[in-house]
């Protein structure tokens, strides 16, 4: 039987969802989708990575069109979602250039955002069924 | 949070390799295995590649 208009708008909109979800915490795409195991690690590495990139006094860079680098990072630090703005909200990730630590943050918060990228990606895979 | 740069470095590439260990796999048991592979070469090619650099000047 082939797939509707109607149907497939219906799926379209599902898979964004899932995306959209995924994005904004860390593992909900997965956990919605029923995958829990792979949803809880990656709620739970990647909320770490986050909370210890902060804690290491790494920043959450500003979207900066002049700095194309600090750009990049911020893009980088948005991965993570709901996180990245609820960090802003609250003042955390100001970052303090001189701590030894703040490289180390840096690349702990990027990352993060990153990988998180990924795992949206995963999640769109899974709702396509190729996986 | 005070630690060392190379304790630093192995919790980055645990949670790294974690993360990767459970994309790139489905079984557990695989998922572990790739993990604890991932996780070794990181922190190997780490110290390796921070020992080369140590002969070069700055």
């Amino acid at each position: 039987m082939r797939a509707t208009t109607a149907d497939r708008e219906q799926s379209a909109t599902y898979t964004y969802l899932i995306c959209l979800a995924a994005w904004a915490i860390p593992g909900a795409g997965h956990l919605l989708l029923g995958r829990m195991q792979k949803g809880v690690t990656f709620l739970v590495a990647l909320s770490l990575m986050f909370v210890i990139g902060l804690s290491l006094e790494g920043r959450l860079f500003p979207i900066e069109v002049q700095q194309p680098l600090v750009a990049l990072a911020a893009l980088a630090d948005m991965g993570i979602g709901i996180p990245f703005f609820l960090a802003r909200q609250f003042g955390a990730g100001a970052g303090r250039v001189v701590a030894l630590t703040y490289e180390y943050g840096n690349a702990f918060l990027i990352v993060a955002g990153l990988l998180n990228m990924l795992v949206v990606l995963d999640a769109f895979d899974a709702v396509q069924g190729r996986k | 949070m005070r630690t060392s740069h190379l304790g630093l470095m192995i919790v980055f590439a645990f949670f790294v390799s974690v993360v990767f260990g459970t994309l790139m796999r489905d079984d557990p048991k695989e998922q572990l295995r790739f993990g604890a592979q991932l996780f070794t070469a990181f922190v190997i090619g780490g110290v390796a590649l921070g020992w080369i650099l140590y002969f070069f000047p700055l």
